[in-house]
C-alpha cells in the first residue's frame, strides 16, 4: 500500500497491507504533529505535495528496501491538508522474516522520505505560518 | 512548457505554474527563470524533470512535466 491521503490514516490498514506468512516481524512507524517546534509552540500544520512525484518517490522507497534494506513488505502512507496536533502525518510498516531487518528497513524509509519525497509542511504559529525548510 | 511550483516557491512567485518557451536544458531553464522570475534566484530548489529529479545538463528534449522542488519536508 502505497498512497497520499487527505484524510485520517488508518495505520491497522497500513499494518495489515504488510503481512505474510513467512515475516515474522512487522515494524509500525507513526509520524505525529508535535505542538512545538524549536521551542515555539505549533497551532497546527498544513502539508502539500506533488501528488504523482511523491507517489512514485515511495514506490521507489519501497522497492529499494526490499531490494537493499532486508524487507519483505512495505506500506507506506502520508496524509496532507490540515493537521491537528497529535494527528497521525505519516504511516510506514515494514515486515521481514526477522526484526533486526524490519527496524532498519523501517529507519532508513522514514529518514530518507524527508530527504527525497516532494511533501511540504507549513507550521502554523501563534504568529502566522512559515514552511517547515525555510528554518534558520 | 509548463513549469510548476510548489510550496515556498508558488508563494514567492504567486503562482503555482509558469509557462516559459522550452530550454534546452535543466540548466538553461535555471538561467531563464532567474531572468523571468528575479523572485527565484534565491531560492534552493531541485528540478524534476517528468517525476523525476534531474542533473544540470538533463536534456529537456520531450520533456512532458518540469517541477520545481523546493527543500521538501515530509514526515
Amino acid at each position: 500500500m502505497i498512497d497520499v491521503v487527505d484524510v485520517a490514516i488508518s495505520v491497522d490498514d497500513v499494518l495489515a497491507a504488510v503481512e505474510g506468512p513467512g515475516e515474522g516481524a512487522a515494524v509500525l512507524f507513526v509520524g505525529r504533529v508535535r505542538d512545538a517546534t524549536a521551542g515555539s509552540a505549533v497551532t497546527h500544520l498544513d502539508y502539500e505535495c506533488y501528488r504523482e512525484m511523491a507517489l512514485t518517490e515511495m514506490a521507489a522507497l519501497a522497492g529499494e528496501a526490499v531490494a537493499n534494506h532486508g524487507a519483505a513488505a512495505v506500506s507506506i502512507v502520508h496524509r496532507v491538508g490540515r493537521l491537528e496536533i497529535g494527528d497521525a502525518a505519516v504511516a510506514i510498516a515494514v515486515s521481514s522474516a526477522h526484526r533486526a531487518e524490519a527496524y532498519a528497513a523501517s529507519r532508513w524509509i522514514i529518514d530518507t522520505l524527508k530527504e527525497r519525497v516532494p511533501i511540504w509542511k507549513k507550521e502554523w504559529h501563534a504568529d502566522g505560518g512559515v514552511w517547515a525548510s525555510d528554518h534558520p | 512548457m509548463r513549469v510548476l511550483l510548489f510550496a515556498s516557491l508558488a508563494e514567492v512567485v504567486g503562482s503555482r505554474a509558469l509557462e516559459v518557451d522550452a530550454p534546452a536544458t535543466v540548466g538553461d531553464l535555471i538561467t531563464l527563470l532567474n531572468s523571468g522570475w528575479p523572485a527565484l534566484a534565491g531560492q534552493s530548489y531541485r528540478v524534476a524533470v517528468d517525476q523525476t529529479y534531474a542533473a544540470l545538463d538533463q536534456s529537456l528534449s520531450g520533456a512532458e512535466e518540469v517541477a520545481l522542488i523546493p527543500p521538501v519536508s515530509g514526515g
